[in-house]
């Protein structure tokens, strides 16, 4: 078993560079539970520097540095092995796959199909979307695909969670309730968080560090 | 009232007449002879003797086996060595290679890339002589039959090779509308491979896109002419060869039969797109359930190598292939088992200078006239929906996908046979209208996404200032569209030079371009000849990619704004 000190998502020493410019550099550490909130204007890298944490990094950018999770190097795994989860603005539900199917795939392999189905509609009642299953996506609500969005990544058992601007595209009021309920299923399933924002209050109840980049 | 305009609305009814009048004039040309009605040789149907000679010819199964077998598996392994390759490798740095050489490995012209990879595998080719006679002990040649193989699998193979670059930039395309690497990062970060994930996520939203062009492709691969007649079998051919043959039989009533056996190529088509069609409804249920199971196949090396693999492949074999066609044209004596020509000479190019520098005249004439009409028409129509807010709707694909759909040998034929009806003559100005059929929706294709992502809030701010429609036209737009425009013009080109079928027949056999005559030396095997016509061929295609790469960066080299489109 890991080290208990050294559970969680580390960045040690991280730099991304373009060509010859610095884009970004991180030397952190976010242990689980907790949330770290990077803050900055557009084009200063943060997304670039959550492609680089999922493992996604675009040729063009050369990465320098570590990053560990729970006790593991994962810097030149390949992205399906990291156990990274992410959440983006656009959530991204595959438009071809009913919700049930999204979420589906998500799920860990293992299980008879009956049991898996099962599982998916535990999964939808939990956000309070029982009976979604055989819904196409494209008919949700911005809110209601969050929750989708949300509960396909989470069924994946990710050891760590990435948040790139994922509550932008919601009005004001969604927006908190959203916000409240991802950060409680991260809290609750003890996840290290790496969040991305342009939006103050998202940083302030994200209730952790918060790093602003560039500016 | 801006008179000057009133030409404008009528430019899509003519785009409209020129794409698909050939096509129904072709297929009624068809239809009249098939039921036994020729004037032109003294006979009136209707009956059913054409379809009887053809039931009775002794090929007659075994071509349309041939027909179904290597079109529906060139089209099937060309769309799996796509998706293998997407799958694999898009988005990496190995990947920008790819698609950099894309587009010039594109537009070699079909019988080109077919005479090279003939020239590849052929028992006296480059393949067997690397590995003899040291690893084989063949000090001569073997006499294997590789090419024009009765099974038709270097016919595959050469259609394969023409398809996969075809389908695959059609696919990058595709894959930036859709957003492709992003839906790809969360499903490698649910812990899916590379390969499983591309193919559940990325491909069905992808294939919906490119749905059309495979079914082209599908069509293509049955019924092509100027492949099969190089690397397909002679007995029997596919129907299509067989086809022309009778189209060109000095006895007129073999015509009949011609007819009967086109309407039977076009009712292959529509069976093998049905099959198609439901083929892709079961896949889909099958990947349904599979994918329910959440099987995650994070261990694809083995694929992802294969699809490299598979990508070298064809790109090797274009690139090698056009590479034989230069040492042969140069070659003086080439003795087996000798990798290289004994001795260079210009010998072969000088024999041909006379011959070749007229059908390059041709070529570039017929080509010529037909992209100026093509981009005329094609520039006003996209101009006229845009003053009249007209939409190109999925219908209008289909229609504008119609003549690549409809497979030539069904109604180029009917198309000559109703013209010597009508005692109209073949010759260059209906070779002309019969490429304009084929160059028009190539051109539409090119220009529709430049043309549409153009920013029209310049169009706004120009008629702010006092611009009239017209002015905005040409001072505007389409300067801002230069570099488009011209790849479009070189696309074009490019299809007009490698016509083969309509312009042999819509020619009357009379119009010589630098592609009938290079399938025309096929069945004499003067490799030194095919080397000259081949290289001329490509060349004629290429050299309008290189024009249209190289005006832009020179006219605009001091406006970087215009550099990326």
């Amino acid at each position: 078993m890991a080290d208990q000190s050294k559970l969680g998502l580390r960045l040690e020493g991280l730099e991304i560079c373009h060509g010859d410019r610095r884009l970004v550099a991180l030397n952190h550490e976010i242990a689980p539970g907790e949330v770290l909130t990077l803050m900055g204007p557009s084009g200063v890298g943060k997304s670039t520097l959550l492609s680089a944490v999922i493992g996604t990094l675009s040729p063009e950018f050369r990465l320098l540095g570590e990053i560990f999770l729970n006790g593991q190097i994962i810097t030149n795994l390949p992205p399906h092995q990291r156990n990274v989860g992410i959440l983006f603005q656009e959530t991204l539900l595959f438009p071809h796959m009913s919700v049930g199917a999204n979420l589906a795939f998500g799920l860990a392999s293992g299980g008879t199909r009956a049991e898996r189905r099962e599982r998916v509609n535990l999964a939808l009642a939990k956000v309070g979307l029982e009976g979604f299953a055989d819904r196409d996506p494209a008919t949700l609500s911005g809110g209601q695909r969050a929750r989708v969005a949300l509960m396909r990544t989470l069924l994946a058992k990710p050891q760590a969670l990435l948040l790139d601007e994922p509550f932008s595209g919601l009005d004001a009021a969604l927006r908190t309730k959203i916000r409240k309920l991802v950060f409680e299923q991260a809290r609750a399933q003890n996840l290290p968080v790496l969040m991305v924002t342009h939006d103050g209050e998202d940083a302030a109840a994200a209730g952790g560090e918060v790093i602003t980049l560039g500016g | 009232m801006q008179t000057q305009h009133t030409f404008l609305p009528f430019l899509p009814a003519l785009t409209l007449l020129a794409l698909l009048g050939p096509v129904v004039g072709g297929l009624y040309g068809t239809l009249l002879p098939a039921f036994g009605h020729l004037p032109a040789a003294g006979l009136s149907g209707p009956s059913l003797d054409p379809f009887r000679g053809l039931l009775a010819w002794p090929g007659f199964l075994p071509s349309v086996r041939l027909s179904m077998v290597t079109g529906i598996g060139a089209a099937f392994l060309s769309l799996s060595v796509v998706a293998l390759i997407l799958a694999g490798w898009s988005g990496t740095r190995a990947f920008r290679w790819v698609e950099r050489l894309l587009s010039p490995l594109l537009s070699v012209p079909h019988a080109a890339a077919a005479f090279g990879l003939a020239f590849l595998i052929a028992p006296s080719g480059w393949v067997v002589r690397l590995f003899s006679p040291w690893l084989t002990g063949w000090e001569r040649p073997p006499d294997v039959l590789i090419l024009q193989d009765p099974l038709g699998l270097s016919l595959i193979a050469g259609l394969v090779v023409k398809e996969v670059p075809f389908l695959l930039l059609m696919s990058i395309s595709a894959m930036g509308q859709v957003g492709g690497a992003k839906q790809l990062a969360v499903a490698q970060s649910l812990g899916y491979g590379r390969v499983a994930g591309w193919l559940a996520v990325v491909f069905p939203a992808i294939y919906v896109r490119i749905r059309l062009p495979v079914l082209v492709v599908l069509a293509w691969s049955m019924s092509v002419v100027d492949v099969a007649v190089i690397l397909g079998p002679s007995t029997p051919s596919t129907l299509s060869v067989q086809i022309v043959r009778w189209m060109s039989d000095p006895d007129l009533t073999f015509r009949l039969q011609a007819a009967a056996a086109a309407l039977v190529q076009l009712g292959l088509v529509i069976v093998a797109l049905l099959v198609w069609t439901a083929a892709e409804w079961s896949l889909v249920q099958l990947s349904k359930r599979y994918f329910h199971m959440g099987r995650r196949h994070a261990r694809d090396r083995v694929l992802r190598g294969v699809g490299a693999g598979l990508a070298g492949t064809v790109s090797l074999a274009l690139i090698l292939g056009l590479l034989g066609l230069v040492l042969w044209s140069f070659a003086g004596f080439w003795s087996f088992p000798d990798l290289l020509p004994q001795q260079f000479t210009l010998r072969s190019w000088q024999r041909h200078s006379a011959g070749s520098f007229d059908a390059l005249t041709e070529t570039a004439l017929i080509a010529g006239c037909v992209v100026t009409l093509g981009i005329v028409l094609t520039l006003g129509c996209l101009e006229a929906e845009e003053r009249h807010n007209l939409r190109l709707t999925s219908k209008g694909m289909w229609l504008l996908y119609l003549p690549l759909l409809v497979p030539q040998t069904a109604f180029i034929p009917g198309l000559q046979t109703l013209l010597l009806n009508f005692g109209l003559e073949t010759g260059r100005g209906a070779v002309i209208l019969a490429h304009l059929v084929f160059v028009l929706p190539y051109l539409r294709l090119s220009l529709q996404d430049p043309w549409m992502q153009w920013d029209r809030r310049q169009a706004v701010s120009s008629a702010a200032l006092g611009a009239s429609p017209r002015r905005i036209f040409w001072r505007v737009r389409l300067p801002m569209l230069l570099a488009p425009i011209l790849t479009a013009i070189a696309v074009g080109v490019a299809v007009s030079v490698g016509q083969y079928l309509p312009t042999l027949l819509i020619g009357g056999g009379r119009v010589e371009t630098l592609t009938t005559e290079a399938v025309a030396l096929a069945s004499g095997g003067d490799r030194r000849a095919i080397g000259v016509f081949g290289l001329l061929q490509t060349a004629a295609a290429l050299l309008p990619f290189a024009i249209a790469l190289v005006v832009p960066a020179v006219i605009w080299r001091n406006r970087k704004g215009l550099r990326h489109g």
